[in-house]
């Protein structure tokens, strides 16, 4: 790993994305419209606002980060940008970390627009702070940027990148105790819910809601998030082949 | 004379498809030399071979001392790939400095190889809204930063306007007179006679590898492209 290159790496990706000012603004307003959305949706319904909004703003970094990745990484692949990458001193991490760190970055923003907009504009309440929430956030859309990378592996097209999102990303967010209570699930769905890492980014979150003081769930959960995150790069950087038939 | 490149008996499968049949060639260091043959004949998938990126069948393709596609060679060897491999949503200049970047090199090595392929005016300007042409030469631009000793350039005069295509060939002839070995394809035999030597190569077999004036002496025509159809029709005989 080369600390230059990775960090060349990450401002080029944000600098392809700045100059797309359209994306920009979607990734930034669009979370926080959406939380709006559900605050009228459950007018007056009070804890279960709560509940449901702090998830979502776990949730929508993951699936966004996901989707911006994977199309980001196939597009390296089709104009013949990687194969040329890959013939210079960059090593594949450096490419699949600049990539985690600037769209980290960009998550970052995007999850202090949305949190504020939910503590400030939509009284969204949590026992535990706003920052550790913002925290969550970066981790959860660093998780996705990872599945990204590892999933646009086997997508030749467009098309099937964004099929990957109803198979990797839907389950996730079926079974991570959104919908249903895990305690409520049957065993063998909790089992399944066990196995996937955004059930543990949502369990921090719901313990940043019930708890003042960070809690060592929350501190467990976050490290197994970070490690599924670690996990999925290192699988990412096994599928990048610097030779192709 | 010094060998930049060898290539020994390489065979590449793509698919079920046998694309290069033993091919083995020497190319000279210093010169530029011409991978020439229709669409469809190898040629990208020869080049893909040289600077490493291809899974061949069988065969060693050495650059340079080395292996093809070895680690030290990253540093010594420019590609440009046929279709321009920039990213269209940065400019010009951040293209060039990202590649430049890459190497450990800063802001005026990439100035200077924008410089180089006249794309000064235009280093401002995102890669997507340049016609073909320019697009190519950015992507040319980002290959020449760090003066690499080797330079793959895989058709990279299509779509240029004559005058540039002139001065894209001067600027080839000039970096092989510095000491740099060009290898250039294209499918355009008007192009050949500009190569201090050629390679021709038709359905993934070499059917001329000479200078041109001998192989316009061998066929016993002053026109490349009769010299080639001759060779051609020389092989489907034997």
């Amino acid at each position: 790993m080369n600390l230059t290159i990775t960090l060349a790496t990450a401002s080029r990706v944000l600098r392809q994305l700045r100059h797309d000012r359209r994306t920009v603004a979607l990734l930034v307003v669009v979370p926080a419209l959406l939380l709006t959305l559900l605050y009228f949706m459950y007018d007056g319904a009070g804890t279960t606002f709560d509940r449901i909004a702090l998830i979502m703003l776990g949730i929508f970094p993951f699936v966004i980060m996901f989707l911006v990745t994977s199309i980001a990484m196939l597009r390296e692949r089709t104009t013949g940008t990687l194969e040329r990458l890959l013939t210079t001193p960059l090593g594949k991490i450096d490419l699949l970390f600049g990539y985690g760190l600037a769209f980290g970055l960009a998550a970052a923003v995007q999850g202090a627009v949305a949190t504020a907009a939910a503590y400030w504009l939509l009284d969204l309440d949590t026992a535990g702070s706003a920052g550790l929430v913002v925290l969550i956030a970066v981790l959860n859309a660093v998780l996705g940027v990872a599945l990204g990378l590892f999933c646009s592996a086997f997508a030749r097209t467009e098309f099937q990148a964004v099929q990957f999102l109803p198979v990797v990303v839907v389950p996730q967010i079926l079974l991570c105790g959104l919908f249903v209570p895990r305690e409520q699930m049957a065993g063998w769905l909790d089992a399944i819910s066990s196995a996937l890492p955004l059930t543990y980014a949502v369990e921090a979150l719901l313990q940043v809601g019930v708890s003042t003081e960070a809690t060592t769930t929350m501190w467990r959960d976050l490290v197994i998030v970070a490690g599924a995150a670690l996990v999925a790069l290192t699988l990412a950087a096994a599928t990048l082949r610097r030779r192709t038939p | 004379m010094n060998n930049a490149i060898e290539v020994r008996d390489l065979v590449v499968d793509r698919g079920k498809r046998r694309v290069l049949h033993g091919v083995s060639c020497d190319i000279p260091a210093g010169r530029v030399t011409g991978l020439l043959g229709p669409s469809g004949s190898g040629k990208t998938t020869l080049i893909r071979a040289i600077v490493g990126v291809q899974i061949v069948r069988g065969g060693d393709v050495t650059v340079l001392g080395e292996p093809a596609g070895s680690a030290p060679l990253r540093r010594t060897v420019g590609y440009v790939t046929q279709a321009p491999s920039v990213y269209a949503d940065l400019s010009v200049r951040e293209n060039a400095r990202y590649f430049a970047a890459l190497l450990g090199l800063g802001a005026a090595e990439a100035d200077r190889a924008i410089a180089d392929v006249g794309l000064a005016d235009a280093k401002n300007q995102l890669v997507g809204n340049l016609s073909g042409g320019q697009r190519s030469r950015a992507s040319l631009a980002c290959a020449l930063i760090g003066d690499p000793k080797l330079l793959v350039l895989d058709e990279p005069t299509v779509g240029q306007d004559p005058v540039l295509r002139a001065d894209l060939w001067a600027r080839f002839h000039e970096l092989a007179a510095g000491g740099t070995t060009l290898l250039v394809s294209s499918h355009v035999m008007d192009e050949a006679g500009r190569c201090d030597r050629l390679l021709l190569i038709r359905e993934g077999r070499l059917i001329g590898d000479d200078t041109p004036p001998a192989i316009r002496a061998a066929a016993g025509t002053d026109d490349l492209e009769e010299a080639f159809l001759r060779l051609i029709r020389e092989q489907v005989a034997a």
